[in-house]
């Protein structure tokens, strides 16, 4: 091996990248494109709901400071579609959960067809939000709907109801419609918890005397709780924040009965122009996101997921 | 210890990562959506200003240019009456290129403030509705036309298509569509029940369904749309100016909706509902669920616009082909009819590069020649269409109806806060209606909050 071959790897080394430079070089493109579509809009956002922002009156933006938050605050309007919203949240996301836990549990029993079971069931979260919407409110429609039909032939109604049209109901046949779409989502992400744990620790278990609910408290329901807890965290931001399967359903009525919080604010911002009250309600509906989250974070940090 | 220590501190860093995650996402989903406004006021002059100059001066023939224009599937023309038109129009304007999109009536006002707003534009012509053109010309959203309008337009075309294309004393639009609610009725269910002509007034109105729901053919005679949407604020005003309510809000901005007409329209229709007669599901109607329902043959009577009939008569989809009729809708006391007016015009926006051309292609579209193309779905606005035997022979019944009912539309008020009262009066006549307030406090309700509407 002469000096010179010895030579030539020395000259081809440059410098390498501190690592450090490398992480950013490929991270860069990505955190691009989140200042560009999230970090912007939400400075840009914040720096309006500042000002009294009409569309209808273009040159006069006067800087309001807090007002546009106290007068959401202080809205008896806002505060009920708060409530709406919560209520939907908290009723949709117990059962999507509830019906979800069952269902990855009989997905995940050994039979024939499993497959079968398991392409079927995710079907509805397949489809997308508005065609499921329209699907329902069809079939809820008070005139010719099949809900009605099936329940007049099967004889549990006499009279044909108004599902949609009564503030006693729509709410419930939007939770309907929203439930049957998103339980399988719930249902294949604990699925996915259910495989993760170790057989074994359930013959041990019934080795030891364990009956099946034994099992399911002692064992199932305590190695699921991260994922469960991950699945209500998704859930209830989801939910909190839905505005397309009640605008195509009900539009908010009747009588304003279905107007959650993101509905109220579209309303605010779009139809009635109010660009600075818009952003406010945009960051209420953040704040009150970041809350729900808080807790969630405290609660995954306790069960020590 | 120590993996078991990382994974679980992995596992709390990442859920808080897509908690945060997600709670911004929500934030910038909603609060995005607020920065168009921010160029609009800068913008929308210079893009006025231009406007103007380029229509003086339209492009060179020949130069290629497409032109994007926002209409409404719904009532009225439909994407194949619209198609035929615009291929008349390329056979003088080969180098013009229409893009059409159709959306339904509900998204066309929410549509048109998000494309246009922020200043950069999609559309160079946009459909707009009767109250609309006060709050879109302070938006700067359209432009004015006023000395670009034929005068065969200023005399030929009903008053009442004018209202969509007006804002103080200037012309913003092309008027397009002229529209009211007409009285549809099955005539073999009203037959059956001993009724041999439409009635005439809202009470006949009431008596005859009264009749109908007597005979034991149907649970309700009459369905409505009166979702929460447009849709019920138009049924109500052609009520309440029936009733003699012809004007929501007075000269100096003061309340009307919440006394006479507007008050006598709510509880006639609360009326209708307590006795029977008004299927409840109308809370949650539209006009094309309303379609949907008459043509199942279950209901005698109800109003809608001029496509309804068309619709409700298909062969394809009605199971009572040729049984629906048309009348003038019912008036009360000395109102003989009465309708709200469905007007809409094709208005050239602040921000169209070809504003010229844009105005070209609606003026064709509005033109008399355009209109008699087809009067399946929606009526000439054209005074001189009504004598055209050759127009008017495929439904005599439904232009003699129009003849009367045009004369005397009623207009839903064309003010800048209107879709603020509208989201308003929508609530609260469904309070009314589901019994959660009387007529009076839910229309009271509205005008104690019409100042703040105003500010």
């Amino acid at each position: 091996m002469t000096a010179g071959t010895l030579d030539r790897p020395r000259q081809r080394r440059s410098k390498p990248w501190p690592e450090t430079w490398v992480a950013a070089a490929f991270v860069a493109p990505a955190a691009l494109v989140i200042l560009l579509v999230v970090v912007v809009p939400l400075v840009r956002a914040a720096w309006m709901s500042l000002f009294d922002i009409e569309l209808t009156s273009p040159g006069v933006e006067p800087f309001v400071g807090l007002r546009n938050y106290v007068t959401q605050l202080t809205s008896a309007d806002f505060w009920d579609s708060v409530s709406k919203a919560l209520f939907f949240t908290g009723v949709t996301t117990a059962l999507e959960l509830s019906l979800g836990l069952g269902l990855a549990m009989l997905m995940d029993q050994p039979m024939r067809f499993r497959w079968l079971l398991r392409s079927i069931v995710i079907l509805p979260w397949a489809l997308p939000t508005i065609v499921n919407a329209l699907m329902w409110r069809w079939i809820d429609n008070g005139t010719y709907g099949s809900l009605n039909a099936l329940l007049a032939q099967t004889g549990v109604i006499h009279d044909y109801i108004p599902w949609l049209s009564q503030d006693s109901t729509a709410m419930w046949m939007v939770v309907l419609a929203d439930v049957w779409k998103m339980t399988p989502f719930c249902a294949i992400l604990i699925l996915a918890g259910l495989q993760g744990i170790d057989r074994e620790l359930f013959e041990a278990a019934r080795v030891d005397g364990a009956g099946s609910r034994q099992i399911f408290r002692r064992i199932i329901v305590p190695l699921l709780t991260p994922i469960i807890l991950v699945v209500l965290v998704l859930r209830t931001m989801e939910a909190f924040k839905v505005f397309d399967i009640i605008w195509i359903m009900t539009g908010g009525g009747p009588a304003n009965a279905t107007q959650t919080v993101a509905i109220y604010a579209y309303r605010t911002a779009y139809q009635s122009y109010d660009f600075g009250q818009g952003a406010a309600l945009g960051y209420l509906i953040a704040i009150f996101i970041m809350l729900l989250a808080a807790v969630y974070l405290k609660l995954l940090r306790r069960t020590g997921a | 210890m120590i993996n078991r220590y990382r994974a679980r501190g992995g596992l709390r860093i990442r859920a808080g990562v897509i908690l945060m995650a997600a709670a911004f996402a929500a934030a910038g989903c909603t609060g995005s959506s607020t920065t168009p406004s921010a160029a609009q006021p800068s913008a929308a002059a210079p893009a006025s200003a231009a406007a103007s100059a380029s229509a003086a001066a339209p492009s060179a023939a020949g130069e290629a240019i497409t032109l994007h224009v926002l209409l409404m599937k719904q009532a009225a023309y439909s994407d194949t009456d619209v198609a035929a038109m615009t291929a008349a129009f390329n056979v003088d304007h080969p180098n013009i290129t229409i893009v059409p999109e159709f959306v339904a009536y509900d998204a066309l006002h929410d549509k048109i403030v998000t494309a246009q707003a922020g200043g950069g534009g999609v559309y160079d012509l946009i459909l707009v509705d009767t109250p609309w053109p006060a709050e879109m010309v302070k938006a700067g959203i359209i432009t004015d036309i006023t000395d670009k309008i034929p005068a065969e337009f200023s005399t030929g075309v009903f008053d009442a298509a004018w209202t969509a294309a007006k804002y103080n004393g200037k012309i913003y639009g092309v008027p397009w569509i002229n529209d009211t609610k007409f009285f549809f009725y099955n005539e073999k269910l009203l037959n059956n029940a001993g009724i041999t002509a439409a009635p005439k007034t809202w009470d006949e109105v009431e008596a005859d369904a009264k009749a109908i729901k007597a005979k034991g053919e149907v649970k309700y005679p009459i369905i409505s749309s009166w979702k929460q949407a447009e849709a019920v604020i138009c049924e109500w005003t052609q009520i309440a100016a029936a009733m003699g309510g012809s004007e929501f809000v007075d000269a100096q901005g003061k309340p009307l909706f919440n006394q006479g007409g507007g008050l006598a329209a709510l509880k006639f229709m609360k009326k209708l509902i307590d006795e029977g007669l008004v299927d409840p599901a109308s809370l949650s109607s539209t006009e094309d669920d309303v379609n949907t329902a008459m043509s199942t043959g279950q209901y005698a009577m109800t109003l809608n616009w001029t496509y309804g009939l068309n619709v409700m008569n298909d062969a394809k989809s009605s199971k009572v082909p040729g049984q629906i009729k048309v009348a003038p809708s019912p008036g009360e006391g000395s109102v003989v009819t009465s309708g709200v007016n469905g007007g809409m015009s094709l208005a050239v926006t602040a921000t169209s590069k070809h504003p010229a051309e844009a105005l070209q292609y609606a003026l064709f579209l509005a033109s008399e020649k355009s209109q008699e193309m087809d009067v399946a779905n929606a009526l000439p606005m054209w005074k001189a269409s009504f004598d055209n035997a050759d127009v008017t022979k495929n439904n005599p019944t439904l232009f003699a109806a129009a003849k009367i009912q045009f004369t005397g539309l009623v207009a839903r008020p064309v003010v800048p806060y209107y879709t603020k009262l509208s989201n308003a009066l929508q609530a609260a006549i469904q309070e009314a209606l589901l019994g959660k307030k009387t007529p009076e406090q839910a229309l009271n309700d509205v005008a104690a909050q019409l100042p703040s509407f105003q500010q």
